[in-house]
């Protein structure tokens, strides 16, 4: 049994790493109806910057505010360069560009920085943690304390102040937003520069656990289920779906993975979230749209 | 506009591209260089062909061979199969009349995907370490070259040292051994030859699939975890092998009992894990290191000339470096021999091929070439396309490998049955009938 | 006055809606295929059949496939190469274990085990729609290839799970040169397009163009919806499927599943948009683009002085304008270089005139 509880929490904190970087889509979708596939590209970018600066002898804080600059302006390229252009397209043909987008970003990240891997010690240490005879690991809750503070930063944000409440005007109705005098540029210009914030966490998380190379960007495809299950539009949401799906893929690579061969941990996620979404067509928490003919 | 700008570079492209690339060739001997520098595995393409290359320039830089300078040219594949096989029509014919030698793709998929137009072509396709394991019988693939180590001799080695670390073979009865592999044909090539040493030895199996790219490897090390095996054999690939080491790390798996396969026993593999890939041991036919002559020689008279490949001065003498080197080494040499039968001039890959096949370096060679230690003793012929099967180990300590031991060999006798039976599947399915071996000179 | 209209009549309803309904349409396409049949396979060499030509052809049917579903009946689908890798190693299936069955049989079997694979991941279609949908696709393009992977009967228990092509011979004859593989694979590329084209002007394709402007208003004029998207699925599946067979078969001669990975399936969902979403024509356009654009970028970069760009950063420029231009095109030409073309002709019209 203690196994079962060691794979479970195992999981969880596997699945928080996913949420880091659903949070990233949650923020961008919500605000500007873009299913950003770039957000791995970011990832990327945030981490190879970072860590590329910090081989440069550039300390650690310094590095960190230099690679936030450059994700946001960044973010106000993508703004003024891809988003306003193609303003009130259909939501496909924004999903589309942000593809062309990560094609971009990934070609620039390693023209820039060159494709070596790199190692990223963030002064973790990864020792295994027994509590009560269950093992636990320390850089993962780690990330999962980064995490909840992330989250709880975010939230002030939204709910506190000014440029939240905007912000959740945008997300409700943009038009009528715009009709208040509401600026959805900027609205999305910065919320794309957030969602390049926690890219850069995201990226720092994941780079010290991968490695710094290009694999990052392919972080993605683990998120893109948590998206589906908690629903496009709540970070709760995509707290939730992480966990359902660390912990379910993690249960299933042990449990159910011998009866068919093991190695189902890339597909698996993806039927669950197709289970769920026969029950839930917009997710756990996601907002179900009203059709209109 | 914007359609009349585009229309009117694309005739510019079309026009232009029958006519680029520029060297004088005439009387050289051409590689042609399917390379990776970009993509997921670009670490290993820039060290491999970064040794490739300088090593070709080393030897240019000392004559040539008997006098015939050599010269190449790149195309990049990303390792993406059929731009492999673009790069591969595209430089088959030679450079400007120089004549290719042979094509060194380092990648499974493009070896896999022109193997069959290199028999056509008559034009060997080495895969030095890795590539199609029966094509180790020459009879039915006369133009493949799996030099050094096919990837059956590789696992059959790390058992024989798990053996000697035991205190003999007959010590592995009763071993619990788990195999994580990477998710694609090449992870799982060798699960069928593990599965019959293990019933030889008796010893315990437990293979482990790590889905690509294998960024998450939590539930597979709880497993292991469970299992308790004495030892872990990691036949990983990119990614995968820094989070395994990382892994292991988590579920308090101790890393000096896992032995990373060939691909798995690289600077890029072990550093990103940082402290946790302290101890980690792993197998390698090209050690790292500067001190072998050959790799000061290319110092003096390449790198220190300002002239060397790689874009990081640092990765000078790091494993993907000298297997490039090697990979350098053995095509030189196999030109060379061809020389010997076919004169000193730019050869056909026909003729390459027979060099190929009659390259032999002993220690005395070796030496002479300032590799002993650097490249095993090696002996093909038409019937053994692979030559060596032996491995040494190395241990990371954290900033660099160092070797723990001398060359151990496969049981090569053991594992000639499965190959020639899996060739000889092949050359039933394709019509081919094998060559009579004896009667080759 | 290139390209004239005036003077050419309908007298009969049959005339009216031919397919090409204008002499000069289908003189062109008369001597098009005279082109690519005949002075092709004569002029080419081994370089331009192996290389361009039959990749170009494969992938403008596998872009037919994807367009059928996603230009034509509106479902965005990241599963295209997953249906491919079906087609591959159900043909090669066929080959093995039925010998003597015809390669054009197998070829056509092949496609309907895809169409098949494609039909059963579709089912969700009804009730899950937009982004949502794509997580369907993106099941099957992770589940394929593991299966794949893992059972090797399909890959007949070779060890590292490669398969190669079997002999192509049809009707006794070889096609295994260059040229034979290319004149095979055009064969059967223009004998589906002709279908494609016929069927998107048919019943079903006027459904499939109701349902993706929208789906609800289709519906309540009484077009079947889960009919309509499984078709397409299964349609779209059924072509990807040959296309799947073709590219191990005719172009690369041998396939492993990690062939078709999702970058395929990104490869050929820019082929569409580049080429233009919902037009025959732009497949072709687009596949064209994709596979003559790289070669140009290396070609021109190798007239610049040595040194000046070295290969690995050449790639990555490449890929920043490669997305550049996706980009572009959405902006700029969401409609791909198929609406070019359509304006190149409405300006042949009224030439020399400008309006």
């Amino acid at each position: 049994m203690d196994f079962f509880f060691e794979v479970l929490i195992g999981g969880l904190l596997a699945g928080v790493m996913y949420s880091l970087i659903a949070i990233g889509f949650v923020l961008i979708y919500k605000a500007s109806g873009v299913f950003n596939f770039a957000q791995g590209a970011m990832v990327l970018f945030a981490a190879l910057t970072f860590v590329s600066l910090l081989e440069r002898g550039v300390p650690f804080l310094l590095a960190f505010l230099v690679t936030l600059a450059a994700m946001i302006l960044l973010a106000l390229l993508i703004e003024r360069a891809v988003l306003r252009p193609l303003v009130n397209r259909s939501p496909i043909t924004l999903f589309m560009a942000t593809l062309g987008l990560s094609y971009m970003i990934e070609g620039f990240a390693q023209m820039l920085w060159g494709t070596q891997v790199h190692g990223l010690d963030l002064g973790v240490s990864d020792e295994p943690l027994e509590v009560g005879g269950l093992l636990l690991s320390r850089f993962d809750l780690f990330a999962a304390a980064t995490a909840a503070v992330l989250v709880a930063v975010l939230s002030v944000l939204f709910n506190k102040t000014r440029m939240g409440l905007s912000l959740r005007a945008v997300a409700d109705d943009p038009l009528a937003a715009l009709s208040l005098g509401i600026r959805l540029q900027r609205i999305w210009a910065v919320v794309w520069a957030v969602a390049g914030f926690v890219g850069l966490v995201a990226g720092l998380l994941w780079g010290a656990r991968l490695g710094v190379q290009f694999s990052l960007s392919l972080v993605v495809l683990k998120a893109l289920p948590v998206l589906i299950i908690g629903g496009f539009t709540s970070i709760g949401g995509a707290i939730v779906g992480g966990l359902i799906v660390g912990a379910a893929e993690k249960l299933a690579e042990v449990y159910l993975g011998p009866l068919v061969g093991g190695g189902i941990e890339n597909w698996f996620p993806y039927g669950l979230a197709l289970l769920f979404l026969l029950v839930r067509p917009a997710g756990l928490f996601g907002e179900r749209a009203i059709e209109r003919v | 506009m914007f359609q009349r700008s585009f229309a009117s570079s694309l005739v510019l492209a079309l026009t232009l591209g029958s006519a680029t690339l520029n060297a004088q060739a005439e009387g050289e001997q051409y590689f042609p260089l399917q390379s990776y520098r970009v993509g997921p595995y670009a670490a290993g393409g820039t060290g491999f062909f970064g040794g490739f290359i300088d090593y070709l320039k080393y030897v240019n830089a000392k004559g040539g061979v008997n006098g015939v300078k050599l010269t190449w040219s790149e195309c990049e594949t990303e390792y993406v199969v059929e731009k492999g096989v673009e790069c591969y029509e595209r430089l088959k014919g030679g450079l400007k009349g120089a004549p290719a030698a042979a094509t060194n793709p380092l990648s499974v998929g493009i070896a896999y995907a022109t193997l069959e137009r290199s028999t056509a072509d008559k034009l060997p396709l080495i895969t030095i370490n890795h590539g199609r394991t029966d094509s180790t019988d020459g009879s039915v693939f006369p133009y493949a070259f799996p030099l050094q180590l096919n990837p059956y001799s590789e696992v059959s080695a790390i058992i024989n040292y798990i053996g000697q670390q035991a205190g003999g073979l007959s010590k592995l009865k009763g071993l619990n051994i788990v195999t994580l592999y990477h998710g694609s044909p090449y992870g799982k090539e060798t699960n069928e030859v593990l599965k019959t040493l293990a019933a030889q030895y008796g010893f315990t199996l437990t293979l482990l699939e790590v889905p690509h790219p294998g960024n998450e490897q939590q539930s597979q090390w709880l497993n292991i975890r469970r299992e308790k095996p004495d030892w872990v054999i990691l036949r990983g690939w990119g990614v995968m092998n820094p989070v395994a080491l990382k892994t292991a790390q988590k579920v308090g798996f101790p890393v000096n009992r896992i032995i990373g396969n060939i691909w798995s026993n690289s600077e890029e593999d072990a550093a990103p894990a940082g402290a946790a890939a302290k101890g980690f041991i792993s197998i390698t036919t090209h050690p790292s290191g500067t001190d072998f002559p050959v790799l000061q020689g290319i110092k003096k008279e390449v790198i220190d000339q300002g002239q060397g490949d790689l874009a990081d001065p640092k990765r000078f003498g790091t494993v993907y470096y000298n297997l490039g080197v090697v990979n350098g080494i053995l095509n030189v040499e196999a030109v060379r021999i061809a020389q010997e039968k076919f004169g000193q001039q730019p050869l056909t890959g026909e003729q390459v091929r027979w060099g190929f096949e009659h390259l032999k370096l002993d220690d005395v060679r070796l030496t002479a070439l300032g590799a002993k230690g650097l490249v095993q003793p090696l002996q093909l012929s038409c019937a053994d396309h692979e030559g060596g099967g032996a491995v040494r180990f190395q241990q990371w300590d954290g900033k660099q490998w160092n070797l723990i031991s001398d060359w151990v060999q496969a049981d090569r006798a053991l594992l000639r049955p499965i190959i020639e039976a899996s060739s000889h599947k092949y050359a039933q399915e394709k019509g081919i009938t094998p060559r009579d071996c004896s009667k080759e000179d | 006055m290139l390209y004239r209209e005036a003077g050419q009549f309908s007298s009969h309803y049959a005339e009216d809606r031919r397919i090409f309904r204008l002499r000069q349409d289908r003189l062109g396409l008369v001597f098009l295929l005279v082109f690519a049949f005949i002075l092709i396979p004569w002029l080419g060499n081994d370089y331009w059949f192996s290389a361009i030509l039959i990749p170009f052809l494969v992938l403008s049917l596998a872009g037919l496939g994807l367009n059928l579903l996603t230009g034509y009946a509106g479902q965005l689908s990241l599963g295209s190469a997953a249906f491919m890798a079906v087609g591959a190693f159900a043909t090669y299936n066929f080959e093995l274990r039925l010998p003597g069955l015809p390669l054009l049989v197998s070829f056509v079997l092949g496609g309907l085990v895809a169409a098949l694979v494609a039909l059963v991941f579709g089912l969700p279609s009804l009730r899950i729609k937009g982004f949502y949908l794509i997580v369907s696709t993106l099941a099957a393009q992770f589940f394929v290839p593991w299966a794949l992977t893992k059972f090797s009967w399909f890959s007949n228990d070779s060890a590292s799970g490669v398969i190669s092509a079997p002999k192509l011979e049809v009707l006794g004859i070889s096609f295994d040169t260059p040229a034979g593989r290319y004149l095979l694979t055009l064969t059967v590329v223009v004998a589906l397009f002709g279908l494609a084209h016929n069927l998107v002007r048919s019943e079903l394709g006027r459904h499939w163009m109701a349902v993706r402007d929208m789906d609800t208003a289709a519906a309540v004029i009484g077009i079947p919806l889960f009919k309509t998207k499984l078709l397409a699925f299964a349609i779209s599946g059924f072509f990807l499927g040959i296309a799947g067979a073709l590219w191990a078969f005719t172009y690369l001669g041998t396939v492993e599943p990690q062939g078709f990975d999702l970058n395929r399936s990104f490869q050929i969902l820019f082929i569409i948009i580049i080429g233009g979403l919902g037009s025959i024509l732009g497949n072709f356009l687009g596949a064209a683009f994709m596979v003559l654009f790289p070669l140009l970028l290396s070609n021109l970069a190798s007239l610049l002085p040595q040194g000046l760009i070295d290969a690995g950063q050449l790639e990555h420029l490449q890929k920043i304008i490669f997305g550049a231009l996706i980009i572009i095109f959405l902006i700029k030409e969401p409609e791909g270089l198929a609406r070019l073309w359509q304006r190149l002709r409405a300006q042949a019209r009224i030439w020399p005139l400008r309006h």
